[in-house]
């Protein structure tokens, strides 16, 4: 008698069960297995997508259930890309997602490309350096509200021991031309370890003999740099910059601690608006379509840069 | 006979709401989680030995109390027995089936809403507003006010500094363009080496905050709702340009007297801005004020209370809340033997010596009454002057653009005060379009 696995298993199945398997073609058996994923699946992901489609086109209020609901057609989608508030939103996230990405990417590489590099200590300023992102939103939020805090804040002192300007002179998330800045410095203090990291894992998949045939070659570190190092990793940073560009469209939790969406609107972000409009005000039908129209553009941004990192990895 | 049984089916009538402790229940009373909470635990200590029903408390913190409390009640949640509600909740508590109305059960317990202040039982009780159909017991009477260092005001080199910069004696302003001067004069001075600031006041954007604070400026201003109660007709009165006048006025004082950084504050900041020693002068709900005065560094002596003063008319903004029986709830009857126990002339007496502002006639028109805490005065004052928000159903969306509209204009420097006024209007009346109401 075989003493593999799939025997003993055999072995210990009872009688009434194993005759009811035997009946059973591979399709049947592969269906019980898959089955309750995909019912899962279903109930969790693609019915919830369906009926806030459903939502979306009617005057549905959640807080109102005993209102009848009528279809308006496309009025919520008409209000919404008419509405200027929404606009101003999405030119908040569109800043927020930007220069969170530019600057992440720009740190991120630096980072890893010092962390690369062989020297005492490396274990440990890598474990330093990935702390924040290991924290917590909610407690990074509130934080660093009282280090942007201008009567006793750090980030003020700072500021002013630099610049000679008086730390209480300028508040970071109270002014209408600072608070954009205050929420992207954060949001890249926090998660630039992240694409360090990543770009770290790049920057060790090179091997080393490349580098040294460039080396034989006598290109010059520039030359290696641009040809070798960049192209290679580049893939690795373009996942990374796939990770925060959805991360950050969705932006919520840091900013709500930080600002509130204030002062005025000036860092409302979509996902912000969106909340609002959902469980504030209670319009179910309006936050339906307006959360349908975020979710194709994530979808259609994201497939068109999938297939764009496709064609990088092809090369 | 017909007598006989009318007189049977009324009894039978009352029994059903007469509230009797056939069994002891474990009641559950929501409210937010300030000061008069706490006095209402206490309080609540002799129902629990008098009717052997256990109280338990769940308190929220005010920035996520509506949020919380209304998704409880939205999702028909049996949390809370009682709920002591925003004044603006009553609309949509009662015409969303969240609360029991009452008017039986006070009938048949003899409760009086003419034993309540016609203020609160108006704001706290009715719906539709000012209808003698009442979902909630006036529970907690409240206003915004102002306090401020009565020992600086009161100090010789501050008091000719004074004199010598606007002419005036230094005291209570009794308007509100007294008040900005007076605000103006503290900010940046140096009072015992600290720098000090003129004035705290509510510019939070995430809840209400910055709506109660500068509602008091745009009602002493002239600010209406409506020009016809009842007929949504807000053009020329949202607008009008005492309410334009008014805005403006809130916008200089949060951008000459407030302390750096006073963007996003509502009444933790006031209350911190002022025990700090930072402010002069600060807005905040009277409910906080038996707090204030027991501070043991700014309180006593060194403070002194004031009512919305004036501009070209008495007002302040409502505050406070009545107490409803949630209608999910299973420990119904118990919850009306809680109100029926509040009703009381002595438990409402005890009431306001704990901490708690009672609305009733007998502890307001006590002779002693305003004689008994140092802003009981005030607050009487401020009680026949008050004005609340929308109380309609779909208040908190009402409620949200006036957040926007406001916050974006003050704090965020956006647009001109008409311009934010015209854009409340454009914004309410697509709710009331919505609702079918216009």
């Amino acid at each position: 008698m075989s003493n593999k696995p799939i025997d003993r298993v055999a072995q210990a199945t009872p009688a009434g069960v194993a005759r009811k398997v035997k009946g059973l073609s591979d399709r049947a058996i592969a269906w019980i297995f898959v089955g309750p994923t995909i019912f899962l699946l279903l109930a969790i992901n693609i019915f919830p997508l369906i009926w806030t489609i459903n939502l979306s086109f009617t005057n549905f209020r959640a807080n109102r259930p005993n209102r009848d609901v009528e279809y308006v057609g496309l009025r919520n989608y008409e209000r919404i890309l008419n509405d200027s508030d929404i606009w101003l939103s999405m030119q908040a996230t569109a800043h927020f997602l930007i220069w969170t990405i530019v600057l992440q990417v720009i740190l991120g590489f630096a980072l890893a490309w010092l962390i690369n590099r062989k020297f005492k200590g490396n274990d440990l300023w890598t474990t330093v350096i990935v702390l924040p992102m290991m924290l917590s939103p909610a407690v990074v939020g509130n934080f660093w509200t009282f280090l942007y805090q201008p009567q006793i804040g750090l980030f003020n002192y700072v500021i002013s021991f630099f610049t000679g300007a008086d730390p209480s002179s300028f508040e970071m998330l109270g002014s209408v031309d600072l608070a954009p800045w205050s929420i992207v410095i954060v949001d890249t203090w926090m998660w630039t370890p992240f694409v360090m990291l990543i770009c770290l894992a790049g920057l060790r998949s090179i091997p080393d003999y490349i580098y040294e045939a460039a080396e034989v070659d006598r290109a010059s570190k520039w030359r290696q740099f641009w040809t070798i190092t960049i192209p290679m990793v580049l893939p690795f940073l373009m996942l990374a910059v796939l990770f925060r560009g959805i991360e950050n469209f969705k932006m919520f939790d840091l900013v709500v601690q930080l600002t509130g969406g204030g002062p005025g609107s000036i860092t409302e972000l979509a996902s912000i608006n969106l909340k609002r409009e959902a469980f504030e005000k209670w319009r179910t039908g309006y936050s339906s379509a307006f959360a349908i129209i975020l979710f194709v553009t994530v979808f259609g941004l994201a497939s068109i840069y999938v297939k764009a990192l496709n064609k990088v990895k092809e090369r | 006979m017909k007598a006989q049984k009318l007189a049977a089916a009324t009894l039978l009538a009352g029994g059903a709401f007469t509230a009797a402790p056939a069994m002891a229940d474990d009641l559950t009373l929501c409210w937010a989680a300030w000061d008069p909470a706490n006095a209402l635990v206490e309080l609540s200590k002799e129902f629990e030995a008098q009717s052997g029903h256990t109280m338990s408390f769940e308190f929220i913190p005010w920035p996520n109390f509506a949020d919380r409390m209304l998704n409880e009640l939205n999702s028909g949640g049996q949390l809370c027995d009682l709920l002591i509600g925003d004044s603006q909740w009553i609309g949509g508590g009662a015409e969303n089936g969240h609360y029991v109305k009452l008017n039986d059960f006070f009938d048949s317990e003899s409760i009086s809403m003419d034993d309540f202040a016609p203020a609160t039982v108006y704001a706290y009780s009715t719906w539709p507003k000012g209808t003698p159909n009442y979902y909630a017991l006036p529970a907690m009477g409240d206003a915004n006010g102002w306090f401020y260092r009565k020992d600086w005001f009161a100090r010789d080199d501050i008091r000719a500094a004074y004199k010598e910069a606007t002419g005036k004696e230094l005291g209570e302003p009794q308007s509100q363009s007294e008040l900005m001067e007076i605000a103006k004069f503290f900010q940046g001075r140096e009072i015992d080496g600290n720098t000090v600031y003129g004035a705290a006041i509510f510019t939070e954007r995430g809840s209400e905050g910055i709506t109660m604070g500068a509602t008091g400026a745009l009602y002493t201003h002239g600010f209406k709702y409506e020009n016809t109660p009842g007929k949504y007709d807000m053009e020329g009165a949202v607008n009008s340009p005492g309410a334009i006048a008014g805005l403006e006025y809130y916008k200089e004082l949060y951008d000459c007297c407030t302390p750096p950084g006073y963007t996003n504050s509502y009444m933790g900041e006031s209350l911190d801005a002022f025990k700090s020693g930072q402010a002069a002068m600060a807005m905040n709900w009277f409910a906080f004020f038996p707090g204030l005065y027991a501070d043991p560094d700014t309180g006593g002596d060194k403070i002194d209370f004031f009512v919305n003063p004036p501009e070209t008319q008495a007002g302040s903004t409502l505050g406070g809340q009545g107490i409803s029986v949630v209608s999910y709830s299973e420990s119904q009857d118990a919850a009306l033997e809680y109100i029926k126990w509040f009703a009381d002339p002595e438990v409402q007496a005890k009431w306001w010596s704990l901490g708690g502002y009672s609305a009733h006639n007998s502890v307001l028109n006590d002779p002693g009454f305003v004689d008994s805490q140092p802003f009981a005065g005030d607050f009487l004052e401020a009680m026949k002057d008050v004005q609340d928000f929308w109380q309609e159903p779909t208040y908190a969306e009402l409620l949200l653009a006036m957040q926007k509209r406001l916050h974006d204009y003050i704090v965020a420097d956006q647009g001109t005060a008409e311009e934010a006024l015209n854009k409340l209007i454009e914004d309410w009346t697509e709710v009331f379009e919505d609702e079918g109401k216009l």
